[in-house]
């Protein structure tokens, strides 16, 4: 993949690194451009995960008849962490598209731990609470959930 | 139907939705939810977790690209996160409760705003001097780069509390409603919080794919996000969004903007209506 022409533009010559304590310039610019990346990064594997799953589904069912029409919640082997992993490990199809979808969610909130970090790096007290704060409500909303 | 078919047709329409959200700047979620309930006769309740899928998907894949303008201030953005998420926390709850009927005609409402909001919105005012001490003790004070001269225009936050509140509300709408609500977001920190108007659109960007994820895992678990249904969609109005937003760059979107108010007031209505017959 082609450099990211920002990560110059701050004065950084190195790629990889960016999690270092000793990173010279590691401003909000350098931090929301490692945000950036990390989150294109995140949706690009969750898509491919999700197309290989879709097009399995579409080999799996092509038979049957499409109708959205009546919710049924989705079976308990698609909620439950332990039985999706069975099924992925199965080949299933539904199973890996819910694994594609699950790892879109936690795109964003990887993009919220690693602020935590990068606040806790730059010595920010008051935002390493704030981005605590959100990690905690978006645990609480995964909790509530299951 | 047969699924093929469905499901081309699915992501064809998701496509279509993606694009128009990129081009007037009011998210898939929109277009997409009236279409899959209305043409697709799809259970709300299935729309809404598909849509909030793509929402997903849609803001973090867009993030590279608004992050490299350089205008996004990702303090004020987490600061604000903190409100958005516990309201779609709220909404997520809500929307397991509420019938699908009451989620419709809110939906109705929501888009006819939208519509309303679309004609107004894309006026930049004249940058206001703002002189808030809080701005600064919240590390919000920030500078965006100024075009013409390589220089920076700096600014400062206002009117934080009220800010923060319409940004709770704009939380509870979409894990309510399975929306990314930026035009509340926008104008939460564009018109409360006196923030540049480019400022406002980039950061509520970023701040669309956490405050998705906050009502995502309830949703997840409550089996609303059928993969069948999800994977056109999210592929659609991901695939359909990342070509908005490079058409956006040179073209002029005034008369689309106007013609996509009318639909989506018109699409607004027609929630409404179904909603209160009890066809959705």
């Amino acid at each position: 993949m082609d450099r990211d022409p920002t990560l110059s533009a701050n004065g950084s010559s190195r790629g990889g690194e960016e999690l270092s304590p000793h990173a010279v310039a590691f401003d909000d610019a350098r931090m929301e451009v490692i945000m950036g990346r990390l989150l294109q990064v995140g949706v690009l594997l969750s898509a491919s995960v999700v197309l290989v799953g879709g097009v399995m589904y579409l080999a799996a069912h092509a038979a049957t008849r499409a109708s959205y029409r009546v919710f049924t919640a989705n079976p308990i082997q698609l909620r439950h962490p332990a039985a999706l992993l069975r099924g992925i490990a199965r080949g299933d199809a539904s199973a890996i598209v819910e694994l594609g979808i699950l790892l879109l969610v936690a795109t964003p909130i990887c993009r919220v731990v690693f602020a935590v970090i990068a606040f806790a790096i730059q010595r920010d007290r008051l935002y390493v609470t704030i981005s605590l704060t959100v990690l905690a409500v978006l645990l609480l909303g995964m909790v509530r959930g299951s | 139907m047969p699924l093929l078919c469905f499901i081309l047709l699915i992501f064809a329409g998701s496509f279509v939705a993606g694009l128009l959200g990129a081009l007037t700047g009011l998210g898939g979620g929109v277009v997409l939810i009236p279409l899959l309930t209305l043409a697709f006769h799809v259970d709300m309740r299935y729309a809404i977790g598909a849509s909030l899928i793509s929402v997903i998907a849609t803001s973090s894949g867009a993030a590279a690209a608004y992050v490299r303008e350089g205008y996004s201030n990702v303090r004020i953005g987490m600061f604000l996160e903190v409100a958005t998420t516990l309201g779609a926390v709220l909404g997520a709850y809500l929307a397991t409760r509420a019938p699908t009927r009451a989620l419709a005609m809110i939906f109705g409402v929501v888009l006819i705003y939208s519509a309303w909001l679309s004609r107004s919105k894309m006026e930049e005012d004249a940058a206001a001097v703002v002189e808030n001490p809080w701005s600064d003790r919240l590390g919000m004070s920030a500078a965006y780069p100024d075009g013409a001269h390589g220089g920076h225009t700096s600014y400062k936050v206002d009117r934080i509390p009220a800010g923060f509140a319409t940004m709770f509300g704009a939380g509870v709408l979409s894990g309510l409603l399975g929306i990314g609500s930026g035009a509340v977001k926008v104008l939460a920190m564009d018109k409360i919080m006196r923030i540049p108007f480019k400022v406002s659109t980039t950061t509520s960007n970023f701040m669309i794919g956490v405050t998705a994820a906050a009502s995502a895992g309830i949703y997840l678990a409550r089996g609303y996000v059928n993969p069948g249904l999800a994977f056109p969609v999210m592929l659609g109005v991901l695939a359909g969004s990342l070509l908005g937003a490079k058409i956006l760059v040179h073209s002029r979107v005034s008369l689309l903007r106007t013609i996509f108010a009318v639909v989506i007031a018109v699409l607004g209505i027609e929630m409404i209506v179904n909603g209160w017959l009890g066809k959705v």
